[in-house]
């Protein structure tokens, strides 16, 4: 890899100061958008520096958090799962009792509320299992905003109660047809929207990925989850967690919960990417599988071949099937502060019955990930070992799905 | 020294009219038909040739050349095959101008370096690179620009005054106005729009301004050269391809002349254009 024209790795005083003035996290992000769209992201990024110092923003989100979303969300000791597993104690970060099922409407809340600052009237957004795509189309509903989700073909055809549900919260669902018809193709076509759209659109992006400052602004929404964590971990046992394991596809709600830990040097913190079949067949882990490239806006680590065509990512869940990972996650994979593993969609779906039958909570496959690595690292550690493990969202979505994996018709 | 694209732009110039600009993409329909078209552009009535490095995520590109570029993908092309194109048409022409357009990942990933040097020595005269807007200029423009290559900016509708002038600072070749906010092929731009638009920016820069994005017909070609310096068509010469094809999608012994024919007749319009005016 050529690095001389960009900023080398060092270690840094503090691991909570990026992205730097030019949106880079070491070597990724960065902005990586055509022409048309630089006045948007610029102007997008000077709204956002004035909304982070303006204390009615953060009261007016903090009033829907509170009121419309639900938070905080339980921190939960999982008693039988500890049991079960034998070894450190398991607590559940329960994201998945937010409004919406999921972690996703923490972010869009945050979009959307700036959206509104910048007097735009209509939202775009790409999804992949139709998390993101629920999250806007509500916020929207809620703001009386014109809400434009665009979904691989695809994945409208296997997600198909996500896309009954945007459509009665008012929201137009956008099949797209072009390239592979997935998730990145949904973003592609959402990238070429707002270019063609530009005066009053907003491009509301559901993970930490994309061009600058959409990485670092997310995870500023997202780290309500670390943020809480902190709190509720002080209050039940009087201090920090000693892990933290969180799902990566792109990477939200991982950063969420990791971001306000970095400075706290015995944290260890584990995110597992989607090793779908496994790493040597098809998958989603761009950290274990792929390598450094460009793709919509931000340099990162991607799943591509030889030539730089970027290839499909595979995992049996959908919220994880992309082929790249936030930027930030790639710089916090090459300084070494965050180890990356990866789970099969065979462990996930192990992970999403026991944790169903041992704790009454059916995890969404994405977080079932998490789980699987909780099961494979909490048995060879001690008693009082309290690690976190992000429950970004409910399985509901995922029954239909893992029933036929498991030979039942519904 | 001149180069191949600064003494296009004057003798186009010196003839009173605005060059014609050719947009194909780099093996397709497959390899060898693209390396034909190629060939028989500049006797059609091309002046320069920008040639489409297929990308599997185009995100600037309509339905067109992205269809244009998942041809060629399905065929095998490649950044080192499209550099093999480039060498073969230079085995034959040595004056006209050939722009790689395309986008950053297959050149990062094939190496900066690596590329320029292997550019230039097969006879690519600049680079439009869709996703690095001035802010990444250290990525590739600066390195290009060492190189001996022409980075040919983009400047759009939303490029306002205030960001003309880092728009064009390392800009080199021509400018290449987007004459429309979107992606390529599909809406048609406002002619008198466009024309404020071109002289707004020769204000500002010595450099030829190309205007594309959605010029379809002569009649189009035209209205545009009547007040720019190049006239840019691509997705209506990638469409020409595919209508050539045969049911299973391969090229027929029609292919090299649709996009020939189509060429002809836009070289007619931007030639008839300011003899017209």
């Amino acid at each position: 890899m050529k690095a001389s024209s960009v900023t080398e790795h060092a270690l840094p005083n503090s691991f909570r100061t990026g992205p730097d003035e030019r949106g880079r996290f070491g070597i990724y992000g960065g902005r990586f958008v055509a022409e048309t769209l630089m006045p948007l992201i610029l102007e997008l990024e000077k709204e956002y520096e004035a909304a982070k110092k303006d204390p009615a923003f953060h009261a007016e989100m903090a009033s829907y958090r509170t009121h419309y979303i639900g938070r905080p969300s339980p921190l939960y000791f999982a008693e039988r799962l500890t049991e079960h597993l034998g070894g450190a104690k398991v607590y559940l970060k329960r994201e998945e009792l937010n409004h919406t099922g999921s972690h996703k409407v923490n972010n869009v809340l945050g979009q959307i509320l700036l959206a509104r600052r910048m007097g735009k009237k209509r939202v775009i957004a790409e999804t992949g299992a139709g998390q993101h795509g629920v999250a806007t189309a509500t916020l929207c509903a809620r703001f009386g905003l014109e809400c434009v989700v665009f979904m691989g073909a695809v994945d409208v055809a296997r997600q198909a109660p996500n896309v009954f549900r945007m459509k009665m919260l008012g929201a137009t669902v956008v099949p797209v047809q072009s390239g592979a018809r997935t998730l990145k193709d949904a973003m592609n076509e959402a990238l070429r929207d707002w270019v063609t759209n530009v005066a009053d659109t907003f491009y509301c992006i559901g993970t930490v990925a994309g061009p600058h400052p959409y990485p670092g602004m997310v995870r500023d929404f997202q780290s309500v989850i670390g943020d809480e964590t902190k709190a509720q971990m002080q209050e039940l046992e009087g201090r920090l967690p000693d892990s933290l394991i969180a799902c990566v596809g792109g990477g939200s709600n991982a950063i969420g919960l990791f971001h306000p830990f970095l400075d706290d040097a015995d944290v260890a913190i584990y995110g597992v990417e989607a090793a779908g079949h496994g790493l040597t067949q098809l998958n989603a882990a761009s950290i274990a599988g792929g390598r450094p490239g460009v793709l919509h806006g931000n340099r990162t680590y991607l799943l591509m071949d030889k030539d730089g065509q970027i290839e499909e990512g595979h995992s049996i869940s959908a919220g994880l099937d992309y082929p790249g990972i936030g930027p930030e996650h790639a710089w916090l994979n090459d300084i070494g502060r965050v180890k990356y593993l990866s789970a099969t969609d065979d462990e996930a779906v192990s992970a999403f019955q026991l944790l169903s039958k041992l704790e009454g909570i059916i995890p969404a496959l994405e977080s079932a990930h998490a789980i699987a690595k909780v099961v494979e690292l909490a048995p060879g550690l001690p008693k009082d070992h309290l690690m976190v493990v992000n429950l970004s969202g409910r399985g509901d979505k995922d029954v239909p799905q893992v029933a036929e994996l498991l030979g039942t018709s519904l | 020294m001149t180069t191949r694209i600064d003494a296009r732009f004057a003798a186009t110039a010196s003839e009173g009219r605005a060059a014609l600009v050719t947009f194909v993409t780099a093996g397709d329909p497959d390899h060898a038909t693209s390396l034909a078209i190629l060939k028989a552009l500049p006797s059609a009535g091309a002046d320069v040739i920008e040639l489409g490095v297929p990308f599997t995520d185009p995100m600037a590109d309509g339905p067109a050349i992205q269809q244009a570029g998942l041809r060629a993908l399905a065929g095998g092309e490649s950044l080192v095959k499209t550099l093999d194109l480039v060498r073969a048409f230079r085995a034959d022409d040595d004056a006209t101008p050939i722009v790689l357009m395309g986008y950053y990942n297959p050149i990062y990933v094939y190496d900066v370096e690596a590329f320029l040097a292997d550019a230039k020595a097969a006879g690519v005269d600049g680079l439009i690179v869709v996703d690095l807007p001035p802010e990444e200029d250290e990525e590739l423009c600066l390195p290009a620009l060492k190189a001996g290559l022409a980075f040919v900016r983009l400047a759009t509708p939303t490029t306002n005054d205030l960001r003309l002038p880092a728009v064009l600072q390392n800009t080199s070749g021509f400018v290449y106005y987007v004459s429309i906010a979107g992606v390529t092929g599909t809406a048609t731009p406002d002619f008198d729009v466009v024309t404020g638009a071109v002289q707004r920016i020769k204000r500002h820069t010595a450099l030829p301004v190309a205007v594309g994005f959605g010029v379809k017909t002569p009649e189009h070609a035209a209205a545009i050269a009547k007040g720019a310096d190049g006239v840019v068509v691509g997705s209506a010469l990638v469409d020409a391809v595919r209508g050539s094809l045969d049911a299973e999608g391969h090229a027929t012994a029609k292919t090299v002349s649709a996009v020939t024919d189509l060429v002809a007749a836009l070289a007619a319009g931007v030639r008839s254009a300011r003899v017209a005016a």
